[in-house]
């Protein structure tokens, strides 16, 4: 029984693979069209400009918080006494 | 028992990740990106609380034949400390450093980006490899991404002073990710992430105090006691809007709990203005608001009895609060032969951290036990770097 949700999504999955993501009978569509998507390319609305700058900020305040995770990034040590 | 039961949450978790990146990688898509080549290095500096934290982060991107992408990072925390858990250890400043090795991989395969990190971090108290796998696919004409990432990491814990003692902990991280772009100025995000940890999770330098039984107006420090288990989950949802002036406005809330009944929520807005082609600035303010996990408090009743009996002074586990305020200024310009390089930027960005403690006291100026001052400390955390891609 506790493999239900996962055959569930499974089978979701393939449905939606076999329809080319698309749902019967209401049928969705991309609905941003490559050719409207300059705003999204431009640098400023990237989530994560600076790699390099952004991980050593979770590096910051994984050091000095108990809470941690859901915000990217790899791990490593602590250097946090 | 607690280990066994871990053990048996990790493999089912490891099974249904497994699925789970089987399922996304059989999801039709159109074709993904590698990240850019670009080289970044970086001074950074973190002081605050006693502690002077500095040294350089140098970041290389490279692809080859445009289907795997290279990146190594080499990272230096060098430190100087004489923060409060120094000073009420009854040691004096110290100083040390940590040095970290990052080596990634991304793969472009059939649409879709399989990545895999090794990072290895070393300093003479603590050593930690971490080994990451990842898979990212776009979806639902490329307006629909799927992130699934596992890592785990090996660490071995030693204490300066104490020869003897050397311990392990092992960590695990299961994340997942959706980010869709909802208009043509909107993209949102859903972020998930598991982590389980096993083995020495406490920090040998700190102790607990409690109450001298002989001595009501005394106090005696011992070890801390930690569980040797600790399972977390965080959740964030986030969202990016394209101003119609050409600017972005982003606004992200984290919950996060864990087994030690720490609970956590974190609120981050951020603005970037560009000014013409070449200034961009950024403005963030970020709330942290945690309870105190249910085994610490500044000041226990009694002496912990057994290993189970569990006892913790470590502010990282008190009921606290933070704000940060932060700027960044960036400048782009073009850097000698514009065939070898495509754009290059220096880039300067400052936060001002306020750090409230609401549980856990200042005990450097002696005073009756449990009546001292709350503590509080502001940190300055500057990034210095420059960027260049080719």
């Amino acid at each position: 029984m506790k493999k239900l949700p996962l055959l569930t999504l499974g089978l979701l999955s393939s449905s939606l693979l076999l329809s080319g993501c698309s749902f019967d009978p209401i049928k969705i569509e991309p609905w941003v069209q490559p050719y409207e998507r300059q705003n999204m390319a431009d640098p400023i609305m990237s989530a994560n400009r600076d790699p390099v700058a952004s991980s050593y900020l979770h590096h910051v305040y994984q050091a000095r918080e108990g809470a941690k995770g859901a915000e990217g990034g790899g791990g490593g040590g602590c250097g946090c006494n | 028992m607690a280990v066994a039961v871990t053990n048996k949450i990790t493999k089912t978790m490891l099974r249904k990740f497994i699925l789970l990146a089987l399922i996304s990688l059989n999801l039709s898509s159109q074709a993904a990106v590698l990240p850019e080549d670009r080289a970044d290095i970086m001074y950074h500096r973190y002081e605050g609380g006693g502690v002077t934290i500095d040294g350089p982060s140098l970041l290389i991107r490279k692809d080859f034949a445009s289907t795997v992408s290279v990146s190594a990072n080499y990272y230096v925390d060098s430190v100087s400390s004489a923060s409060i858990d120094v000073e009420t250890s009854g040691a004096s400043r110290y100083s040390e450093e940590r040095t970290e090795y990052s080596l990634t991989a991304d793969y472009l395969y059939d649409k879709a980006i399989l990545s895999a990190g090794y990072t290895n971090s070393e300093e003479n108290d603590y050593q930690a490899d971490t080994y990451y796998f990842g898979v990212s696919q776009d979806f639902f004409g490329d307006l629909t991404t799927i992130t699934l990432g596992y890592s785990r990491g090996d660490d071995t814990v030693m204490q300066n002073g104490n020869d003897l003692f050397k311990d392990q902990l092992d960590r695990q991280n299961y994340r997942f990710g959706i980010s869709q772009i909802a208009t043509a100025n909107l993209i949102v995000n859903v972020n998930y992430e598991v982590v389980t940890e096993e083995g020495y999770l406490n920090n040998p330098y700190r102790s607990y105090r409690y109450i001298d039984p002989t001595n009501p107006n005394n106090t005696i420090s011992e070890t801390e006691i930690y569980p040797a288990t600790r399972t977390s989950d965080a959740v964030s949802l986030g969202a990016r809007y394209f101003l119609p002036y050409r600017a972005a406005l982003s606004g992200n809330y984290r919950y996060f709990s864990d087994d030690w009944d720490i609970k956590a929520q974190t609120f981050t807005l951020g603005y970037t203005h560009p000014i013409g082609n070449d200034w961009i600035l950024d403005f963030t303010y970020r709330f942290y608001q945690q309870d105190n996990a249910f085994f610490y408090s500044d000041l226990h009743d009694f002496q912990s009895v057994d290993s189970k009996d569990f006892r913790a002074r470590d502010k990282e586990l008190s009921e606290f609060s933070n704000q940060t305020f932060g700027i960044g200024v960036s400048y782009q310009f073009q850097l000698g032969n514009s065939e070898i390089f495509d754009k290059s930027s220096i880039n300067l960005q400052y936060d001002f951290i306020q750090f409230d403690y609401d549980n856990f006291r200042d005990i450097r100026n002696s005073s009756t036990p449990g009546d001292e001052p709350l503590y509080s400390f502001d940190a300055n955390v500057l990034r210095l770097f420059f960027s260049i891609w080719y």
